[in-house]
């Protein structure tokens, strides 16, 4: 039952690293960008979480609502005044100037926010827990936030596949010029898919703030997570992506059973052992 | 009639003068003991750490196109080398150097075979959770302190040298001419046959490809001597600090952002860049290192503005404006107008 219990906490965690992976996904999609400051961003959302709750003392799960609309418009803006700037045909630009970001943003949280550790309060959803069977119980939060993953990977989905703004950034992502000739704005259409990458963001900081603790130094750890979990799944499938947070979550879960030094080892293997011998991903596209 | 006379030159006024003040100054360097203070040799010591480490970054990404963010690696390796064998083996520090870098060229090659499955920024990712294992792993070595570290023991230590001062100046000679060994060894690269492949696979990957260039094999080469280099010079910097610990060991800020940076601000694909970026960054850390995390937010806002404003960097703009070439790699055809009077 100990093992049942710990891969079923790993699914549940999968969904958080799913989160952290859609915005990364989602953006390397449409615009061949890596955002190196992707796991950065996850951890500034936290701490503008955290002020909010802390001047208003509003539920943190309710914060998720002053907090996205926030971070949107910070993506929307970045997108056009920085990264914009740097796409091309060559990958390096885009890669130094989301590095350099990183160092910026960790660095400013230290000094605002200083190293300590920190965490949100979400009240008593934090210890409910729905008995599944004898010695086995799921918590609610984590359930909420594995289904809130599915439904935001859903969203994503049908926004990519049947929405008119779907069809311009799937049309921008296969041909740039092609999708200007359209009448396409490309600018902007990268704006908007930074925008809904950090909303996503903004919803997977307040859930990583309220399930564990957080400090300025956490980002690059949940940039990798967010990156194995796209290779793991397949590039370019978002469904995939949940699947790869899952098998990141469940070994992760399953290395900390065998010795607690082995959680974050057995991820990154995984990921190695992924890349070794089925390079594509386990669910890589299928382009129709 | 004859054809006009010509000669292939590779040397410029410029690098003739830039190579005799290279000579003199690593003269000077090599001096250093005699004229510079306990600091200034400290100083001048990073300086050649960081200078190495840049220079063969910028072989790699300025070159190959491998943008790696995972040479920390091999930093790390380097260190853990040079104190396994130290403290296990009883080899002498000095001598663990070179076994450090043979053993980071060893391992680099399966592990080229995986991270090269990756392409382009996901390489970077790639390179990175690597260095990660490699971390975790060090954290789990309980003999050698497991995640808290290790200091080298006195013993070993006074095997260095027998006095503070002797310890110093040996282990500042091996900084410098680990240092100077990757600059020479680069620029005789760089201007090799397999230095033209890598200049071609800069400008076009395809291009060169069609030209008969193995693409593949030069960047393979690349990647294990850049390796190699990493982790001589992790063990020289971490026998320096006489302790080691995996966060340290491992930091991505400290041997791969920084150093992305410095090649960034100098000037990336050029010689020169890793040269001017280094002087510039070890200049900014002394000046501002006060000022903690807000000198870092400088750094990156600097590096950040370099990349969207010049891309091709400080030397990137001399060069534009003045056509220095202090360490040539190409070649020039130079007419000679004098012996056709004569016909």
């Amino acid at each position: 039952m100990v093992w049942v219990n710990a891969i079923l906490q790993g699914v549940l965690v999968g969904g958080l690293y799913a989160l952290f992976a859609a915005g990364l996904s989602l953006i390397f999609g449409v615009m061949r960008l890596v955002n190196i400051a992707h796991g950065d961003l996850i951890v500034l959302a936290g701490y503008v979480a955290l002020t909010c709750v802390t001047l208003t003392s509003m539920n943190p799960l309710v914060a998720i609502l002053v907090v996205a609309p926030l971070s949107a418009l910070f993506g929307y803006a970045l997108q056009r005044l920085v990264f914009n700037r740097t796409l091309g045909p060559d990958i390096l630009p885009p890669l130094l100037v989301s590095f350099g970001l990183s160092v910026i943003i960790q660095n400013a949280l230290l000094q605002v926010y200083t190293a300590d550790s920190r965490k949100l309060n979400a009240g008593p959803i934090e210890i409910a827990t729905i008995p599944v069977a004898d010695g086995l119980s799921v918590g609610v939060l984590p359930l909420v936030m594995f289904v809130t993953a599915v439904v935001i990977i859903g969203g994503l989905q049908f926004m990519f596949y049947a929405t008119p703004l779907g069809r311009a950034l799937r049309a921008t992502s296969d041909d740039q010029d092609v999708a200007r000739l359209m009448g396409y704005n490309n600018k902007h259409l990268y704006g908007i898919a930074m925008a809904i990458s950090l909303a996503v963001v903004a919803v997977a900081a307040v859930f990583l703030a309220v399930r564990t603790n957080f400090d300025p130094a956490l980002g690059p750890q949940r940039l990798i997570f967010g990156f194995e979990a796209v290779i793991i799944g397949g590039l370019g499938n978002l469904w995939g992506t949940l699947a790869g947070g899952v098998i990141l979550g469940v070994a992760q879960a399953v290395g900390a059973m065998i010795n607690p030094g082995w959680q974050l080892l057995a991820g990154h293997l995984v990921f190695l052992a992924v890349l070794a011998f089925r390079p594509q991903g386990l669910f890589p596209r299928v382009d129709g | 009639m004859t054809a006009p006379a010509f000669t292939i030159s590779r040397a410029t006024p410029e690098s003739r003068i830039a190579l005799a003040f290279a000579v003199l100054g690593l003269l000077a360097l090599a001096a250093g003991p005699y004229w510079l203070d306990r600091n200034g040799m400290r100083i001048v010591g990073d300086f050649m750490v960081y200078l190495g480490l840049a220079s063969l970054w910028n072989l790699l990404a300025g070159y190959a196109g491998l943008v790696s963010v995972g040479q920390q690696a091999y930093v790390g390796f380097g260190g853990y080398v040079l104190f396994g064998a130290a403290i296990f083996l009883g080899v002498p520090p000095l001598l663990a150097v070179p076994i450090a870098g043979v053993g980071a060229a060893i391992i680099s090659v399966p592990i080229s075979y995986l991270v090269f499955r990756l392409k382009g920024a996901y390489f970077a990712i790639g390179t990175w959770v690597v260095a990660e294992v490699f971390m975790l792993l060090a954290s789990q070595w309980s003999a050698l302190g497991g995640g808290s570290g290790i200091s080298l023991p006195i013993a070993i230590v006074r095997e260095i040298g027998a006095t503070r001062a002797m310890r110093e100046n040996l282990i500042y000679w091996t900084t410098l001419g680990t240092t100077a060994a990757i600059l020479i060894a680069v620029y005789l690269l760089l201007r090799s046959k397999w230095g033209l492949a890598l200049q071609a696979i800069r400008d076009s990957e395809t291009a060169a490809e069609s030209s008969g260039v193995s693409v593949a094999n030069a960047k393979r080469l690349l990647y294990v001597v850049a390796c190699a280099g990493a982790a001589m010079i992790g063990a020289i910097y971490f026998m320096t600090k006489l302790r080691i610990s995996p966060s340290a060991a491992f930091s991505v800020n400290d041997w791969t952002a920084f150093v992305i940076f410095m090649t960034v601000i100098g000037g990336i694909g050029r010689i020169e860049g890793p040269i001017v970026g280094a002087a510039l960054f070890i200049l900014l850390r002394e000046t501002l290192s006060d000022l903690g995390a807000i000198y870092l937010i400088i750094l990156g806002v600097i590096a950040v503005a370099v990349m969207l404003l010049a891309p091709k960097g400080i030397w990137g703009l001399l060069q534009e404006k003045f056509g220095w070439q202090l360490f040539p790699v190409g070649r020039k055809l130079v007419l000679d107008t004098s012996k056709k009077e004569g016909n």
